[in-house]
């Protein structure tokens, strides 16, 4: 029975505590799909971060031609549409694309693809942002040591670790959050494909507003618990003076 | 000294303008090995950026720095500390290690330069976490352990309380003693009495006067010299 405009507040008191029942009672389909989105999210951050981290310190490093459009380039990306994103992959991926043979759509796969070409920008300029700053300090310490580019940038991530990491928290917390992406090339398959924005995003329309709400309150708690985190990180490198 | 040294290290012809502002115009200069070479002069005459074309840091705009060896070799055989030290985010000894490992020496240098600057007992510690003082006598440790041939030192101590001041002058003498030679920016006329073996006085991007200290204090070899040891503003 879908639920209709206008339902009373019993309906959504009713639904809450359906919600909660789940969350409490360690629902299968409720933990399949909370698990699946950690592991799309987390492997998404983890390869975005190999290639947005160390681009970003180059950018803070580097001084060549075309450095500056590229930075314009990224800020730019960081606020690209995960429908776009999706798209983007989705035709990359589709059977008539370059990548079609490779089978991949409608998969997690497809879904980590798309959320690490969605977040590598983001890591890339946040991370470019942070190091510049500290570059400006170290700059000619570093150089009279005789370190060129490749040894700055290495150790510009190294001495920026705390505040990398509350740069990639940032992305998980764009990663899980976003439906648009994971809906174009993921497919919302059940059991398959289906993680929490895409699920929310179909139990709302369903009328399941109990399922709905259950993996709402695990986002928000997944959301909050990041920022909590990334606080508790910033604390700790005030006190160690990073 | 067996091996070929770096010095004499001849500034010739030198110049630096930075946005169409002249700094440093038409210096030529001889540091020798010995004792320390205190670079004195006032506020904006243009000393630090003196001491960074000498160390390559910035590139000259006009003439040229030479070392009595190649250019390569002997940039290794240098080390430069900052008025404000620049500490990594890492441990004490992990930033007096830092430079060894990047130069390929052995790390565990790091180590005894620590215990000469007194800092052993804060090893461990978060190197941002230290005094002002302590920051730099670990700048000097780490320039120490480098064993550098010439230390180029800019005002060291201008942002030093007085018995930090000391230690860094200590530890300073202490570097030059085993054969380093020092060459160090200060407006305090008191720490280059204290220091000096040499003087150059740097006067509106040139260098006015350069000899040895104890002639240049008594008998001031310049209108300028003169006015700036009794005080007045040179410009």
């Amino acid at each position: 029975m879908p639920a209709l405009p206008g339902a009373g507040m019993q309906d959504l008191g009713t639904a809450f505590s359906l919600a909660l029942g789940l969350i409490l009672s360690g629902d299968d389909g409720l933990a399949r799909i909370v698990g699946l989105s950690l592991r799309v999210s987390l492997t998404a951050v983890a390869i975005a971060a190999l290639v947005g981290l160390p681009l970003g310190a180059l950018l803070a490093v580097a001084r060549f031609p075309g450095r500056q459009a590229l930075v314009v380039a990224l800020n730019a990306l960081m606020g690209l549409p995960p429908v776009v994103a999706g798209l983007l992959i989705y035709l990359a991926l589709s059977r008539s694309g370059p990548f079609g043979a490779l089978g991949l759509l409608f998969t997690p796969t497809a879904m980590v693809i798309a959320q690490a070409l969605l977040i590598a920008p983001i890591l890339a300029a946040l991370s470019r942002q942070v190091l510049e700053a500290m570059w400006d300090e170290y700059a000619e310490q570093l150089r009279s040591f005789g370190a060129g580019v490749w040894r700055a940038v290495p150790t510009l991530l190294w001495d920026g670790r705390f505040m990398l990491l509350t740069v990639l928290l940032a992305g998980f917390g764009r990663a899980s959050a976003e439906v648009g992406a994971v809906m174009v090339v993921g497919g919302n398959i059940e059991g398959f494909t289906r993680v929490m924005t895409t699920a929310i995003a179909l139990e709302t329309s369903k009328g399941d507003l109990p399922l709905a709400l259950a993996l709402g309150v695990v986002l928000m708690a997944i959301v909050l618990g990041v920022n909590a985190l990334a606080q508790g990180l910033r604390e700790l490198a005030a006190r160690r003076g990073a | 000294m067996m091996v070929p040294g770096v010095l004499p290290l001849r500034a010739e012809g030198l110049g630096f303008s930075a946005g169409g502002v002249e700094i440093i115009r038409g210096i030529d200069l001889t540091l020798r090995a010995g004792g320390p070479t205190m670079v004195i002069g006032p506020n904006g005459a243009g000393k630090s950026v003196l001491l960074r074309l000498l160390h390559g840091l910035l590139r000259p705009t006009a003439g040229r720095v030479a070392w009595a060896l190649p250019e390569e070799v002997a940039r290794k055989r240098q080390a430069m500390v900052f008025q404000r030290p620049v500490m990594l985010r890492r441990s004490v000894l992990a930033n007096a290690e830092y430079p060894l490992k990047l130069a390929g020496l052995d790390p565990a240098r790091a180590v005894a330069a620590l215990e000469r600057v007194g800092l052993s007992a804060l090893a461990g510690r978060p190197a941002r976490k230290l005094s002002g003082g302590e920051q730099q006598r670990l700048a000097l440790a780490r320039a120490w352990a480098m064993g550098p041939e010439v230390l180029f030192l800019d005002e060291p101590t201008a942002s030093l309380d007085p018995a930090a001041t000391r230690q860094v002058e200590a530890i300073v003498c202490a570097i030059a003693a085993q054969g380093t030679k020092v060459v160090m920016t200060t407006h305090d006329l008191g720490q280059a009495r204290r220091l000096a073996e040499e003087v150059v006085l740097v006067v509106a991007g040139r260098v006015n006067t350069a000899g040895r200290a104890p002639d240049f204090f008594e008998r001031p070899p310049s209108g300028e010299a003169a006015a700036f040891l009794r005080g007045d503003l040179l410009w």
